[in-house]
Parts: C-alpha cells; sequence; structure tokens
C-alpha cells in the first residue's frame, strides 16, 4: 500500500509503539482487500459497536488501557451503540443480580475509557446515531470509520456516504488515525449492485421481511432494487426513510448486505439510475409467494411454542421520533379499544435518547405514561442475547432481533393486534 | 492425504485436528456462551450451525468458507485468542471477509497468539475435508488434509 509520508512516518513507530501498531493493522487489514491507499476519513464523527460492557471482554479494556496509557486521542469524537442496562426496562431480581454485578459489570470503567479516547456525549449511545437528534448525520460523499451494521447500511445507501462493514476495534483505529484503508464500498467500482432485484408484490412488502429475503439472497453483494417507487414514491420523505432503516437492518443481519440501491429513491440511484448495475448481474424476482416463504422459513426457538409472549420489544434499530409517536398513538387507541387500561404484556418502545428527550413532556410521553408502556435508550439485543433470556417468550417486530435471540418475529399489525388485546397474546 | 494451497493471511505452521464448518462461521454466536461460563475450551454455543454446535473450537483447525453476523465479531475473535482459546489455525475456502480478517490481525498484533490463516483454498477444500482428519499447515499457504489411511 502506498501511505502518505505521515502515515509511513507513524508505521515506522516516530509517534510510538502504541500509534505504530494500530497502524500496521490498517494497514494490512487493507491490504488483503487489495487496497493501494488510505482515504481520509471526511465524516465529522465515528460511531463504535462495542458499546457494552461485559466483564467477559477484559482484553478489550487492556486494550483501551493500552491505547490510553500511549496518549493514544481519537482524532474525531465518535458515538456508540446502545447501552445494554436500563433501570426502566423490566426484570427480576435475579435478572438484575446477573446483569448488574456479573455480565455488565464493566460497564461504568468502559464508558470511562472511552470518554477519554473521544466519547461524543454521554447521550452518544444509539444505533441510530444518524437521526438528527443524536447529532452524528454524514453528508453525502463522507468517507466514514464506522461499525454497527445497520448504521454503516443506512449511510452508504440512505445518506450517500462511504464505509465498509468495519469490526468493532477497527472502526476505532480508523478514527484515531483519521484514515481507512481504500477498497470495497468507498471506491465507484464497489459500490456497483451485482444482484437486479425485481419486487413484483401485490402491496408493499413489510420492510423487516424484505430486507430479511434480499439479504438471506445477495449475502454481502450490493443489490439494486426496482418496484418500490410505486409504494414509497421518490422522496426521502421521514416516513420512507423509517421504512428504508428497517429495510436496510434487516439485510444486514440476515445477510451481511452493507449497501442497496433503491431505484428512483436512494441519492446514486437517482443519480445514476442502472449504470449502477454490473454486467454479469444475477437477478431475483420478488412476489407475494416468496415473501410467505421467507416468513414461513423462520424458525421458532422457544421451548415450547404456543407460549404465551411474556414480553414486546419494538424498536430494533433504534425507532424514530416519527416511528415511536406513531406507535404510542396506535398501541394507545388499540387499548382503548379493546377496553383495557394497559397492554397485555409488558412492552418496551425503543429509541435513541435524543429522540426520548425530544418527545419529554408531550401528550404522547403522558398517553405511553397512561399505558405503562416503558420507553428505553436500552439494546433490547443485548437484553435478550443470554441465557437468562433465551427461555423468556419474547415478541418483536424486529428481524434484526430474530436472528440474534430467541425472540419471535411479528409483523407490525400482528404485533399491534396481540399487545392491545384484539388478537390472542 | 490431499494439499491444497491458498493465500497467507497470517503466517505460520501448525498441526491440528480439522473441525468443519459448512455454512457461514458466527463468531459471535458461536463464543458467546463460553465467554459467559468461563469454557476454556470454547465450546461452540451456535445453534444455528449444526456442524460445530456444541463441539470445542479451542485448538482446532476450523476450516470454514467465512464468517457472518454481526460486526462485533473481529473484537470477539481478538477476546478469544488474548484468553489463549483461539483455533489453532484458520482455513477459509473463500477470500477472508472484512470481519474475519479483522478478527485474524488483531489477534496476531495484539495478543501473543498464534493462529496461522489461509483463505481461499477453494470449495473443493471444504467439500474434501472432514471433522476429525488431520491437517498440517506449512509455509507458502499450503494445507495439508490427511485422511484415516495417512
Amino acid at each position: 500500500m502506498k501511505l502518505t509520508t505521515q502515515q509511513q512516518e507513524i508505521l515506522d513507530g516516530k509517534k510510538g509503539k502504541t500509534y505504530a501498531k494500530i497502524m500496521e493493522t490498517l494497514v494490512r487489514y487493507g491490504e488483503l482487500f487489495g487496497a493501494e491507499e488510505m482515504a481520509e476519513v471526511t465524516g465529522k464523527y465515528g460511531h463504535l459497536v462495542t458499546s457494552f460492557g461485559l466483564k467477559v471482554i477484559d482484553p478489550v479494556y487492556k486494550l483501551m488501557d493500552e491505547l490510553i496509557e500511549a496518549g493514544v486521542v481519537s482524532k474525531q469524537k465518535f458515538t456508540m451503540d446502545p447501552r445494554p442496562l436500563d433501570k426502566n426496562v423490566p426484570s427480576g431480581p435475579i435478572q438484575d443480580l446477573v446483569f448488574y454485578k456479573f455480565m455488565y459489570s464493566e460497564q461504568k470503567r468502559y464508558e470511562k475509557q472511552l470518554e477519554k479516547l473521544g466519547l461524543k456525549s454521554k447521550e452518544g449511545f444509539s444505533c441510530a446515531c444518524y437521526f438528527d437528534e443524536q447529532g452524528n448525520r454524514p453528508q453525502k460523499g463522507d468517507i466514514l470509520s464506522w461499525a454497527e451494521s445497520s448504521a454503516v447500511v443506512y449511510a452508504n445507501s440512505v445518506l450517500g456516504a462511504r464505509c465498509n462493514r468495519n469490526s468493532g476495534i477497527i472502526e476505532l483505529f480508523g478514527s484515531i488515525l483519521g484514515c481507512v484503508p481504500k477498497f470495497g464500498l468507498l471506491t465507484d467500482e464497489g459500490r456497483k449492485a451485482t444482484w437486479r432485484v425485481e419486487v413484483k408484490t401485490t402491496k408493499l412488502p413489510p420492510a423487516q421481511v424484505l430486507g430479511s429475503a434480499i439479504g438471506m439472497k445477495v449475502m454481502e453483494d450490493v443489490p439494486y432494487v426496482f418496484g418500490l417507487t410505486e409504494y414509497l414514491g421518490k422522496e426521502l420523505t421521514p416516513s420512507v426513510c423509517d421504512y428504508l432503516k428497517n429495510f436496510g437492518a434487516a439485510t444486514a443481519s440476515n445477510g451481511a448486505v452493507g449497501l442497496y440501491h433503491i431505484d428512483g429513491l436512494t441519492p446514486e440511484a437517482a443519480e445514476l439510475g442502472e449504470s449502477l448495475i454490473a454486467e454479469a448481474a444475477k437477478t431475483y424476482v420478488i412476489d407475494d409467494a416468496e415473501i410467505q416463504r421467507v416468513i414461513d422459513s423462520y424458525p421458532i426457538i422457544w421451548k415450547n411454542a404456543d407460549a404465551k409472549p411474556k414480553m414486546c420489544f419494538i424498536g430494533c434499530p433504534h425507532l424514530s421520533k416519527n416511528e415511536l409517536l406513531g406507535w404510542i398513538h396506535r398501541i394507545y387507541d388499540g387499548v382503548k379499544e379493546s377496553g383495557r387500561k394497559t397492554t397485555t404484556i409488558p412492552t418496551v418502545l425503543t429509541a435513541a435518547p435524543g429522540v426520548l428527550n425530544a418527545i419529554k413532556g408531550s401528550k404522547e410521553e403522558q398517553m405511553a405514561e397512561e399505558l405503562h408502556l416503558t420507553l428505553s435508550y436500552i439494546c433490547p439485543l443485548m437484553y435478550c442475547d443470554n441465557p437468562l433470556v433465551h427461555s423468556v417468550p419474547i415478541i418483536t417486530n424486529s428481524n434484526k432481533l430474530r436472528t440474534y435471540t430467541s425472540c419471535r418475529f411479528y409483523e407490525d399489525d400482528k404485533i399491534l393486534e396481540m399487545i392491545t388485546g384484539k388478537g390472542r397474546a | 492425504m490431499k494439499e491444497f494451497k491458498g493465500r497467507v493471511v497470517i503466517p505460520g505452521q501448525c498441526s491440528a485436528t480439522a473441525l468443519v464448518s459448512h455454512g457461514g462461521f458466527n463468531t459471535l454466536a458461536s463464543y458467546q456462551t463460553s465467554f459467559l461460563t468461563g469454557d476454556k475450551k470454547a465450546t461452540c454455543s451456535d445453534q444455528n450451525n449444526p456442524d460445530i454446535y456444541k463441539k470445542p473450537m479451542a485448538g482446532v483447525a476450523l476450516c470454514l468458507p467465512q464468517t457472518i453476523g454481526c460486526t462485533t465479531g473481529g473484537m470477539i475473535l481478538f477476546t478469544a485468542a488474548d484468553y489463549g482459546r483461539q483455533p489453532a489455525c484458520m482455513l477459509f475456502a473463500n477470500p477472508i471477509d472484512s470481519i474475519g480478517a479483522a478478527g485474524v490481525l488483531l489477534s496476531d498484533i495484539w495478543t501473543d497468539a498464534k493462529m496461522p490463516t489461509i483463505d481461499s483454498l477453494g470449495d473443493e477444500f471444504l467439500s474434501y475435508v472432514k471433522s476429525g482428519m488431520k491437517i498440517n499447515v506449512k509455509d507458502g499457504g499450503i494445507v495439508e488434509v490427511l485422511d484415516g489411511e495417512d
């Protein structure tokens, strides 16, 4: 790889051994993928995926200490994925003991380390860092050093920024040095679609299922999707962005998609059209039957498939303000129509801290309180992804949460029926 | 015995018993329970991967197409290596993926663990090798697979 004089000096140890190891990591990483040079990180902020102070990842804290002791500071401030703990979220005494004293006992220590390295703010914990309320929204063409698959795919596809699917720690190293190896989704060639996806359904497919279908088919490739503007239009309105957020998270978690193009809608597709499709692109046609086949393929890994759900999580990735207000109104109306005072099961709506702050004092916050809905900044994945919770029958509208935990997936309308008492819960 | 040649990602030599994952290796799902329980054998906890579920991963020649799953994967592999619970070597049939690459590089540069890694061994490698076969990793990306008669 051809380095600038400054980059070469860092690699040679002029800024110390630790900086040299950071540069060596990025150089060798880039060389594996044919990178010939580094690209300057032009996005204002980084975003890190490892937000949890799990006791068992002690080597990560030792690495952080090594960086701090060597005087390493990130060139750019960074935001983080959501926190794993929130006392507002329902849990029993055994869960509390395990969560706070054992599993996530290093949370405070880790957050102190992050502050020293360049954490943007104490409120900067959300997988949807790109919301206006979170303040980490890149511009089109910005080069990023981010991880968190749902954030990367949103930044690339909806915002037109450029970022590879980085691993935890690698993304921090990019923010520290202010450069990342130039390959893959950072290049024009790497952003070309190798799949042509034709949506031929009779109505707008559920975002979480369409994303799942495409993710499982194309894996890490780039899909160019036709047939959605008929339903979504050609403008990136707030509700369209919400759809694309949920769609993208499913493509990234059910597969490994880092970038998608929606014909006539997402910035690069609107600008460059079908010239973004590579010559030998394969084709995948999605009709109503294919959507149903995908839904039917999801395994139910509850011990008792007929178990009565005990909890519901809505908001993985975190809900936007638009989504949060919409869910509160729909749940409120449904509960009242059912003649109930609260939801049938404890229900947690998860959103970014900035979004939760933005609705403070609103009538919707009062409506949520009246129903005993929990509004939380927690990461539902981290709450659910442990042996204590695996045996609890939890339902969700998130395909990402379904993929990584034992939570059972239902579409939005069904979830609404179940938690408001209109259907069996 | 059959010999395969791939690209050297992390240099080194080793001999170990093969553990073969025909599907993508989900690093987080595979290691998470052993981390929580302190299991030094690193017994695989990915119930979606029947090839390796409940089998020890520490010290084996892990044969896989590529890694899949969460972008914490590289950090997880680094953690396993720092604890000394990493595979003896990682042998990728496909070109290495970005999350797997991060994991083996972080392990190599930031820990004392040795985990030779070869990629691009090809589909035939993954068809031929079976769990339990003996593997020798040699210089230059050479991987010897010994069947029971060798």
